[in-house]
């Protein structure tokens, strides 16, 4: 114990130096970026944050690469002292886990090592990161990118994905090509009609150590996809299909997995729709069988719903059901030009969306395929509906609003694996005003309200928000959830939070109650425990 | 020392550090990896060219509300900027394969004249070291990257236009 507390502060002034030290010599090639995130915690059983033992926790790292010619390599230094909560505890200690090389010979680029990469959308295979919610399933192994001719696209690769500080058992293998029929073809080039259209192929190894059941041990998937447009409208989508495969998520049943993303959007003038439609059946996909949550994941199943930002709407914030769901979604996006009625002298902009998720219909079988199911049949469950509409407003040179408006359906016990919670409406409204003082000095509030009957019931969120460009800014930020129906949880998070930034760099202080929920970033949430502390964090890029 | 301390402490040897190394100039040359415009063709960042003239490279996401409003920002302005410096500003959207289909659709309706591309797998995110979003490059004539900034503060486009100014009458 007493070692860490010893390190710790040191930890980033050692990364600091080591980067100065580098940037002195100033070799063109070599740039990189790094952050770290601690949190002093400190016991509140109000909101339920636990007792820390370790007291102060802290994640960070430091990624560099160096590029020169043809040539680039990079590393990453992680540092988990320990884990802060919420993220996995299997993330431990440092390491300089991520390391790559890439060759480009005449075209052909080889990458050996860890990369990230994804096939079409991802249905079948994405490697990728966000930091900040612990995800990372980089691969580890051998890439190749090709483009025989312009207009082809050929890639390869090979390899194990990381499992927080380790790689999984599991080997993932696979290739992927696009052709591009107007770059391809000189006969089509000036033509107004667009064709993009590709596929890929991916399998997975693993042992089979079972007993009792004989486990496939290499399963494939494949997928097509693509893209037509003729302005001002595109058709795009992808089809995912994988043989059986029992795994954890599914029950262990021997069925195939099927995957359906289809995609039309209209683009005009200051006008922007798009209307999508997903259908997901049994496409959990991992490199290892028995993984769980986000760990070893092989493809990606987007979310059909609209990314929420304001704080309250990420209250009950949906997340794609891997086991069957069917859903559509619909966006649009205008700008009531300045001088018109509706745009006044400023302009008036405002978008509206929609989206309606549910599960898929299944007949049981009750042999080892589990179910089977309609294509084109939804179920009857509700998993989730938004309605949201926002309204961007600017009334002078210094002051401008955005209403917000977004009604919410949330099958709780459906997307959080719970019981007892059933499904839970929510009417959010949010008031979001910007005044400039002067070209340097800006106050921001939101003023945010979600209304339920439900669950926790009602909450009111304030925050204010003063900025001084470029380099300075103060928050504070009161979450209350006045309506509890237990009147012991009706409590105030409230938090306070400085910053400063200069060119790449910024450091944030913070002091504060967090109420416990699910951060979500893409296609991934993370649970994130109540917590009373300090935080601090820094990032940079050079 | 308390653990509060030591940390503040910390931070504040931290900013001494980097303040002067902050202040050297170092050139970065803007990488060449392959994008995606908005109808889904390759196109390589070697093609990103405007005239010897100044080049704004804004990283960006449709759910990024301070990204949205400094683009929104710039977009009221934007024609100025053009007609004083010949300044162009690529926006590059991180969106994954979520939010991708929300990309050409709110440039559209949010009225943006900009020129949009699409990095879906991060290539060219992590080829710039951008960590998070909003992040901003300024690179001169000979796309050497001169200026970059993360987050976004409203006056700070003022500040932004006050570099590409100076570097167009260089």
């Amino acid at each position: 114990m007493k070692s860490i507390w010893r390190i710790l502060p040191v930890l980033p002034v050692l990364i600091i130096a080591s980067i100065t030290a580098n940037a002195q010599q100033a070799t063109p090639g070599l740039h990189g970026n790094f952050q770290t995130d601690a949190q002093l915690y400190k016991r509140d059983s109000a909101i339920g944050a636990p007792d820390v033992q370790e007291k102060l926790l802290a994640n960070s790292f430091l990624n560099l690469t160096y590029a020169s010619g043809n040539f680039s390599a990079g590393l990453r230094y992680e540092s988990f002292l320990n884990a802060l909560q919420g993220y996995d505890r299997r993330y431990e200690g440092n390491s300089f886990l991520f390391r790559y090389v890439t060759y480009n010979l005449e075209g052909l680029e080889i990458t050996g090592g860890n990369f990230y990469e994804q096939f079409g959308y991802g249905l079948i295979f994405r490697s990728y990161q966000e930091w900040g919610l612990g995800f990372d399933n980089a691969m580890d192994g051998i890439r190749l990118r090709y483009q025989p001719v312009k207009g082809i696209n050929l890639k390869a690769m090979i390899g194990r994905q990381r499992s927080f500080m380790d790689y999984g058992p599991g080997l993932v293998r696979g290739a992927d090509g696009d052709i591009n029929l107007n770059e391809l073809l000189p006969s089509m080039s000036e033509k107004k009609t667009r064709l993009i259209a590709g596929g890929a192929f991916v399998s997975k190894y693993q042992t089979d150590d079972d007993p009792i059941y004989i486990l496939p041990q290499n399963v494939s998937a494949y997928s097509v996809r693509w893209q037509l447009s003729r302005e001002p409208v595109s058709f795009s989508g992808e089809y995912a299909s994988k043989i059986n495969d029992p795994n954890f998520d599914n029950g262990y049943i021997y069925k195939k997995g099927e995957a359906l993303y289809v995609t039309i959007g209209y683009t005009a003038k200051n006008l922007g729709v798009s209307v999508s439609a997903k259908r997901i059946d049994n496409m959990s996909f991992r490199s290892d069988r028995t993984a769980i949550l986000t760990n070893l994941a092989i493809n990606y199943l987007p979310a059909i719903t609209k990314q929420q930002t304001y704080r309250l709407a990420t209250l009950y914030p949906y997340a794609t059901q891997p086991n069957g769901e069917m859903g559509a979604q619909g966006e649009l996006f205008y700008n009531f030009k300045k001088g018109t009625t509706l745009g006044g002298k400023y302009g008036t902009k405002i978008s509206a969306g929609g989206s309606i998720v549910n599960s898929i219909d299944k007949k049981a079988t009750g042999d080892d395929q589990g179910y089977t199911s309609g294509f084109f049949k939804p179920g009857k469950e509700k998993y989730f509906r938004e309605a949201s509409l926002e309204i961007n407003k600017k009334l002078s040179p210094k002051l401008k609003f955005i209403f917000s408006e977004i009604y919410q359906v949330y099958n709780k016990d459906v997307v959080q694996g719970l019981s007892g919670y059933g499904i839970i409406n929510a009417n959010i409204n949010v008031l979001e005003t910007e005044y400039r003082i002067n070209d340097k000095h800006g106050i921001r509030s939101e003023l945010q309200h979600l209304y339920s009957n439900q669950d926790s019931r009602s909450w009111g969120m304030i925050l204010l928000e003063f900025t001084v460009s470029p380099h300075w800014f103060v928050a504070v930020f009161d979450e209350y959830n006045y309506d509890n129906p237990k009147t012991d949880k009706r409590i105030h998070y409230y938090s306070a939070s400085a910053g400063y930034v200069k060119n790449t760099l910024r450091f944030t202080l913070g002091y504060g109650k967090q109420r416990e929920g699910l951060l979500c970033v893409g296609g991934v949430c993370r649970q994130v425990p109540a917590s009373n502390g300090f935080t601090f964090s820094m990032t940079g890029s050079f | 020392m308390k653990p509060v301390q030591k940390i503040l402490l910390s931070a504040f040897f931290i900013i001494s550090e980097i303040t002067s190394f902050a202040q050297e100039k170092s050139i970065t040359l803007l990488p060449h990896v392959s994008v995606k415009k908005l109808n889904g063709t390759s196109f390589s960042t070697a093609d990103l060219k405007n005239d010897s003239k100044p080049m704004i490279i804004s990283f960006w996401a449709t759910w990024c509300k301070p990204c949205i409003a400094e683009l929104s920002a710039i977009a009221e302005e934007y024609d100025d900027w053009q007609k004083e410096t010949g300044v162009k500003l690529v926006a590059v959207s991180i969106d994954d394969s979520r939010t991708m289909n929300s990309v050409a659709p709110l440039v559209k309706g949010k009225g943006w004249e900009y020129e949009v591309y699409l990095d879906p797998n991060g290539d060219l995110k992590r080829a710039m070291n951008v960590n998070l979003v909003p992040h901003t490059f300024l690179l001169n004539g000979n796309r050497e990257v001169v200026h970059q900034h993360t987050t976004y503060a409203p006056g700070d486009e003022k500040r932004l236009f006050e570099k590409v100014k100076a570097l167009s009458q260089k």
